[in-house]
């Protein structure tokens, strides 16, 4: 029960290991530096500040992930870079990555100037990924094997090395977001790859178009060839402005039924919280939670087709044909947008029993049904108290549906939630 | 094809065949017809690589093409003969709706402006393959090729527009320049960096690197006019579950969205803002919500209290809509669209312009669809009629520069009244019961005297004023 398919989950403290990781090797790189001096410094110089601008424009991407693909494009470039200009360029592994903490860290203090945050897991992973692009790059550059290729099969190896670099960028943030969100590993993985590989690609890419171009361009290539990137951080960005547009309006809208007296205040939001938080812990991926919650914060909209108000707003002590009527009267409103079919079919099947009879139980009710109907009858129970005793009680009502109205797995993890929250597990 | 007039059909044939002679002229001088190949292979798929950038402020659907930076490329790669060849890549863009002219028309205005920009090129000192090394000398041919890129097939363009469509060809060139000259010129940097990668020793693969973030950005686009969508829908079917609550609104709150914008665009408002006002008139009854069905829907006298029920409508959609940033002033307006220029409206009684634009806007708007639409005590009244009651009751219910916009908008602009009486079969058919319905000027103004407060209203300096600031400036 306690860790379901036996999935690897991981723990808070893996942002800070990743951070800890980080440090620990900027501090030996500046270490090595200091010793040995900086080789072509007004080389060294310039990136830096190019780092540090890249940093400036950080963008958050849809699904709340913070990055700023420029700056980790340039990163990858100086990690890479055989000449400039016609000057070979022979600078190490450690200079490479005290110049990315350095550019990174200036600009993140301009950031902060700024009072926005710094995404210190985000640094810390564009540090580590820099150091293993230069790791596995640079020792060839000096090799006989370099110097017998074609530049058509250079840029193919730029591009092999980075694409893996940015792989295993997507890996180790997922690990991240696992630890805080209590993910299943795995699918914290697919989400994180999904999420950030048209994003990458274009990082990647112009990396690599930057490595080819400045040994005969100059350092004019870093701010030219950033560019065709600078436009596709703009198309995210809108996208990204579009979709937290969407998510706050229907979070907005999900108050009519408060404002009317058809629910208590905060149900909508409660239940969406708590069912996010179990959709996330079952594995769903990223989409479906999100879909998750918004039929979650729609869950009630039916109640508006009614005369008057169910006193009290709860769907748990009405009869459940008024319940499933209700289901139907909201899910006709969902479908007429046209656009959330499937939200819609979560609304309308919330009100079903997982057991209609003799032990039976009803898969083709949507997993996400499943969960808005215990998340919702728990929150009728509890309301907005913090009382742990009112929370375990319900919990425990919970359990006695267990044959009956609930799947089991769905109780299961809504009671782990609760138990975390109350300090009992 | 039929309809162009005899200029226009002699300029055609002139380009188009000059175009052939230079293609005829470029095929035995090509160096490097691997490196066309390939140019001319990506220019017939740009049409899966068109970037829409959605429309502008105009209206006009702005969408860039990877035909022009690819020609670009050429000319910098391989000089004019070269980009002469790429650019008849566009004879072989299949389109289902094309007219033939306009595919032949086209390839040879590209082809001819990749010619002569190579001219150009050589001309300033510029060599092909470019010399990327000889920075930043090398700017000087590099700026002549894109800017005068720009200015020939520019002038194709605005030559083909004016002859065909008979327009002073300066309207035409001044409409295009305010358009998007700016981003196609950004754009074309794409054909150097093309060049200079594939200069460097790269060849081929250059093109795959370069169109990787091309490609995104045009898939993110297209995700994002999607997301649009749907959230324009998902608004409007919100706002419809608001209205079956009463039946003689239906399509109210579109139609008040509609008029409000009548008004807006007659008052010169900014495009960004008139989004704003659009939200604005779309959810200005969503406190309605709030107002119990029962209420609504009365036939006959209302009590004091349910007088008081209706009449917080406003206050409960701001409550709705009060997180939603980005709909700024739309909040301010749904909170005080039953405000009247005279101090006797509500919820806080402010008199003239302390009164926000978008809410003396939207009243205007309301009260104007309420008229012209079906209610449940009489038929739709006329736009004729209609306006006569807006000028009846303006300085008093309505602000009168509003209400005079309403009017020029309404003769650029034809209204369709909406007959609703269909919806209405039951007791209350025929029962007068416009006390409730708080829209409509006569209403409104039985609803102002009926209020306790109506004779003193609050003088204009004494209210919390958080809501005056931000709303002045931008119409003046």
């Amino acid at each position: 029960m306690s860790d379901q398919r036996g999935q690897f989950t991981t723990g808070p403290a893996s942002g800070t290991a990743l951070i800890a990781v980080a440090a620990l090797g900027t501090v030996a790189s500046a270490t090595v530096v200091a010793n040995e001096g900086v080789q072509q410094g007004w080389y060294a110089l310039f990136f830096v500040v190019c780092i540090a601008l890249g940093e400036v424009f950080r963008i958050r991407m849809p699904g709340g992930r913070d990055t700023a693909p420029i700056a980790t494009a340039i990163c990858l470039a100086y990690a890479m870079l055989p000449s400039i200009g016609g000057v070979p360029l022979t600078y190490t592994i450690p200079l490479v990555v005290s110049v990315t903490a350095v550019g990174s860290l200036t600009g993140a203090v301009f950031r902060l100037a700024g009072r926005r945050p710094i995404p210190l897991d985000d640094l810390a992973r564009r540090l580590i990924i820099v150091a293993c692009v230069a790791g596995t790059f640079r020792p060839f550059l000096e090799s006989e094997w370099f110097g017998r290729q074609t530049t058509t099969v250079i840029a193919l190896f730029m591009t092999v090395v980075v694409l893996v670099a940015l792989v295993l960028d997507s890996v180790m943030a997922a690990l991240v977001r696992a630890g805080t969100d209590r993910a299943p590993y795995s699918q914290a993985v697919i989400d994180e790859i999904r999420a950030m590989s048209a994003i990458n690609a274009a990082t990647g890419a112009t990396a690599v178009l930057t490595a080819l171009a400045a040994p005969s361009m100059g350092w004019i290539a870093v701010p030219i060839f950033t560019i065709p990137l600078a436009l596709t951080q703009f198309s995210f960005r809108k996208y990204a402005h579009i979709s937290s547009t969407y998510l706050q309006t229907i979070r907005a809208l999900s108050r009519v039924t408060e404002v009317g007296g058809y629910t208590e205040t905060g149900h909508a939001r409660r239940v969406s919280r708590l069912a996010v938080s179990v959709g996330i812990e079952m594995g769903l991926s990223e989409r479906e939670v999100r879909e998750l919650e918004y039929a979650a914060l729609m869950h009630d909209i039916g109640q508006l087709s009614l005369e008057e108000p169910i006193p009290g707003g709860s769907t748990l002590m009405t009869s459940s044909a008024a319940a499933r009527e209700i289901a139907g009267l909201g899910s006709a409103v969902i479908k007429q947008t046209g656009v959330l079919d499937h939200v819609a079919e979560v609304v309308e099947r919330q009100a079903d029993a997982y057991y209609p009879g003799h032990g039976h139980h009803d898969d083709t009710i949507p997993i996400e049904s499943r969960i808005i109907r215990a998340c919702n009858d728990y929150d009728d129970l509890v309301g907005a108290s913090l009382e742990s005793d009112r929370m375990l009680h319900a919990v425990e009502r919970l359990h006695l549906g267990i044959t009956s109205e609930y799947d089991p797995r769905v109780v299961d993890t809504l009671t782990r939630i609760v138990k975390r929250r109350t300090g009992n597990l | 094809m039929q309809a162009l007039p005899m200029p226009a059909r002699l300029f055609i044939t002139a380009v188009v065949s000059s175009a052939i002679a230079v293609l005829g002229l470029a095929i035995p001088r090509v160096t490097d017809w691997g490196a066309v190949a390939v140019l001319l292979a990506v220019v017939v798929a740009s049409e899966y690589l068109t970037l829409s950038l959605g429309r502008s402020v105009s209206g006009v659907q702005v969408s860039i093409s990877v035909t022009a930076p690819m020609v670009i490329g050429a000319v910098f790669l391989l000089g004019p003969w070269g980009a002469a060849a790429v650019g008849a890549g566009c004879w072989l863009q299949f389109t289902r709706d094309t007219p033939l002219v306009k595919v032949l028309f086209n390839g040879a205005q590209v082809t001819l402006s990749g010619w002569l920009a190579g001219w150009i090129y050589l001309a300033f000192g510029g060599t092909a393959p470019i010399d990327s090394g000889a920075f930043p000398g090398v700017l000087i041919p590099i700026t002549m090729v894109l800017v005068s890129y720009e200015l020939i097939n520019g002038a194709f363009v605005v030559g083909y527009i004016s002859l065909a469509n008979r327009v002073a060809p300066a309207r035409v060139w001044r409409g295009m320049l305010a358009e998007s000259a700016l981003a196609y010129f950004a754009y074309n940097i794409f054909g150097l960096l093309l060049a200079v990668v594939w200069g460097a020793g790269v060849g081929p693969f250059s093109v795959v690197l370069l169109l990787v973030p091309l490609a995104v950005a045009r898939w993110v686009f297209a995700l994002f006019a999607r997301e649009r969508e749907a959230y324009e829908a998902t608004i409007r079917s919100f706002i419809q579950a608001v209205e079956t609550k009463d039946a003689y609104t239906r399509g109210h709150s579109e139609r008040v969205a509609k008029a409000s914008l009548m008004i807006g665009r007659t008052m010169n408002v900014r495009d960004d803002r008139l989004e704003t006002l659009r939200f604005a008139g779309m959810l200005h009854d969503v406190g309605k919500l709030g107002v119990p069905t029962k209420v609504l829907q009365k036939a006959g006298k209302l009590t004091e209290e349910e007088f008081a029920a209706i009449q917080l409508h406003p206050v409960r959609g701001r409550e709705i809509t009060r997180e939603l940033e980005f709909l700024g002033e739309a909040i301010i307006a749904i909170y005080h669209h039953h405000e009247r220029i005279d101090g006797r409206g509500y919820p806080l009684g402010l008199v003239g312009d302390d009164i926000p634009e978008f809410a003396r806007m939207i009243a205007v708007a309301d009260a104007f669809d309420s008229m012209t639409t079906t209610r449940s005590y009489r038929g739709a009244r006329s736009v004729d009629e209609a306006v006569e009651e807006l000028i009846k009751w303006k300085g008093t219910q309505f602000d009168a520069e509003m209400v005079e916009a309403m009017i020029e908008a309404l003769a650029a602009e034809p209204w369709q009244p909406t007959d609703t009486s269909a919806l209405f079969v039951g007791p209350q058919n025929n029962v007068p019961n416009y006390a409730s319905d708080d829209d409509d000027p006569t209403a409104a103004e039985v609803l102002a005297s009926h209020r306790p407060s109506a004779e003193n209203p609050r003088p204009a300096g004494e209210k919390s004023d958080n809501y005056s600031t931000g709303r002045r400036g931008e119409s003046s």
